[in-house]
């Protein structure tokens, strides 16, 4: 029998395709369809100005805002070589640790969810929007905020924020105690992850997995530890893995995760230094405002900048950071021109998503669902 | 900095013939190969011992028209015994094909499928071929630059037959 699953199906997490080829109910062959939510930001991308594509990346992985704005900027600054300052390096760790734990909450509550908890839903929204209301006090927005720019952030921190963050990351490891007590030793929740979704260790590195599902199955890649970038070596903290690379490994890597993200963000307040929070470079950043209103000099350079853009040396870079869902990176080509050549993202989640197939072929209907769950896909990031 | 790396040493070594170039731009490391021997070489960097490049961490097409060979294929690989990355980059001619590499990373299934759709770019050997992110029957390749940013038929308006 062949069953359609998708695209409007609530456990597809978006709008992904899955046609199953069921013996019984055992899955025999099943084929993806993607590119409902194919957007062409590549093509876009390469028709704007370097500032310009910065909005663009907030909406890849929608939950994961600040860690796209991140990868990006990266490779624009790997580019023109430039230093950003180490104020604007912790800041943006800051946030995109928030965002990481912010993005594992929505993780956490939708696959139990799917697989019929409905209560750790309940939990995970409600720390999920204490830090979406950090965000909407220091970047303005919440879901796409938008707050990295070319060279540092935005703005500075608002009075009472460094607070807000404090008593969040106070609290934040009694609420993993929550959810613990709801599902990791709960008998179904066991029942439905533990065996479920295994492939080979090799079988993961060759469908180039990476993220929290990779480590899963005990290899200990992470970006942030093999190419540590915006100063992450100067902070404290472990790489979870699994052993067997289940369902079960995969929530439990992401658990440890949300701690030690909690434990950066601790680390980078109490260490957070004082300083600029952009790159002073008069060909990329923007000047002051108050010099662009007095100064005539500025007003011609802030003018430039945002209507012209600027122009990088002809060349090519990769950079690339640890997202909520894995290595998510940035090619870049430039031919020295004030649009980018080549745009390519290297997202995550269409390479997680390449293996599942391999995941669900041989096991039953129901296990499709916990595994979508567990390689934590977003389509908007899958298809671009 | 490219002549201390043992990866680059070693694909001198074997295939002197089909590196034509290696650049060293920000600290990575670009080889710029012919396309004949593409799959002999990827096999070599995935297999060698010393080398181990067993993660593809990403695969993709790009257009330089109007120049000949039109379209690029960039690798890039990443070894976790060495922790480095290496980029692997080959043209392609508009009415040429490349050999796959799928079956030595199976990433490059649907990478490949990828720059087949966006670029029109033709792998050989490929199990399974077809359109990724547009669907079956469309005609063009969007990332191609003589494609326009707002699609062929933006002032068409689409009228359904009755």
């Amino acid at each position: 029998m062949t069953i359609n699953m998708g695209p409007q199906h609530p456990a597809t997490h978006g709008v992904l395709r899955v046609v199953l080829e069921l013996d019984g109910e055992v899955i025999v062959r099943s084929t993806p369809h993607l590119g409902h939510l194919h957007r062409g930001m590549e093509k876009l991308a390469e028709s704007k100005t370097y500032h310009q594509a910065i909005p663009l990346t907030d909406r890849l992985d929608y939950t994961n805002a600040m860690g796209n704005n991140f990868a990006y900027v990266l490779a624009v600054e790997k580019l023109l070589g430039i230093q950003v300052p180490k104020r604007a390096q912790y800041i943006r760790v800051m946030m995109a640790e928030l965002q990481r734990i912010a993005a594992h909450l929505i993780w956490l509550g939708t696959h139990a969810l799917d697989i019929g908890a409905m209560t750790p839903l309940l939990y995970t929204f409600r720390e999920r929007e204490d830090i979406l209301r950090i965000f909407e006090e220091v970047a303005g927005g919440r879901l796409t905020p938008t707050y990295l720019r070319i060279g540092g952030v935005s703005k500075d921190f608002p009075e009472g924020a460094g607070e807000k963050i404090q008593a969040f990351v106070l609290a934040f490891p009694g609420h993993i105690k929550e959810y613990e007590t709801l599902l990791t030793k709960n008998i179904i929740w066991l029942k439905r992850t533990k065996g479920v979704g295994i492939i080979s260790k090799e079988d993961a590195i060759s469908f180039g997995v990476t993220g929290p599902t990779l480590r899963g199955f005990g290899v200990k890649y992470d970006v942030r530890k093999a190419f540590p970038y915006s100063s992450y070596e100067e902070f404290d903290f472990d790489i979870p893995i699994g052993s067997v690379g289940d369902v079960y490994d995969r929530y439990i890597v992401r658990l440890r995760e949300m701690e030690w993200s909690n434990s950066i963000v601790e680390q980078a307040l109490e260490r957070l230094p004082k300083g600029p929070i952009i790159a002073n470079d008069p060909r990329v950043t923007l000047p002051p405002k108050e010099d662009v209103l007095t100064d005539i000099a500025s007003l011609i350079r802030q003018f430039k900048i945002v209507s012209e853009g600027f122009r990088p040396p002809a060349g090519e870079v990769y950079a690339s950071v640890e997202a909520a869902k894995g290595e998510l990176g940035f090619y870049l080509v430039s031919d020295g021109s004030n649009h980018p050549f080549r745009f390519r993202i290297r997202t995550p989640s269409f390479a997680n998503l390449s293996a599942l197939s391999k995941m669900i072929e041989g096991g039953l209907i129901a296990d499709v669902i916990s595994v979508i769950g567990s390689i934590d896909i977003v389509l908007g990031e899958v298809d671009r | 900095m490219a002549e201390g790396n043992l990866t680059v040493k070693k694909l001198k070594e074997r295939f002197i013939n089909s590196i034509l170039e290696v650049t060293t731009f920000r600290g990575e490391v670009t080889v710029t190969v012919s396309k004949g021997e593409i799959f002999e070489i990827c096999k070599f960097l995935h297999s060698d011992s010393d080398l181990q490049y067993r993660l593809l961490t990403d695969l993709c097409g790009l257009d330089f028209f109007p120049q000949t060979p039109r379209f690029g294929v960039v690798y890039l690989l990443y070894s976790m015994k060495s922790n480095q990355r290496l980029r692997v980059k080959t043209r392609v001619g508009e009415r040429e094909s490349i050999p796959s590499v799928e079956s030595i990373w199976k990433a490059a299934n649907w990478y490949e499928r990828e720059a087949y759709d966006l670029f029109g770019i033709t792998f050989d050997n490929h199990p399974d071929l077809r359109r990724i992110m547009l669907w079956d029957g469309y005609e063009g390749h969007p990332l191609r630059k003589d494609f326009p940013v707002e699609g062929p038929d933006f002032d068409k308006p689409f009228v359904p037959e009755v």
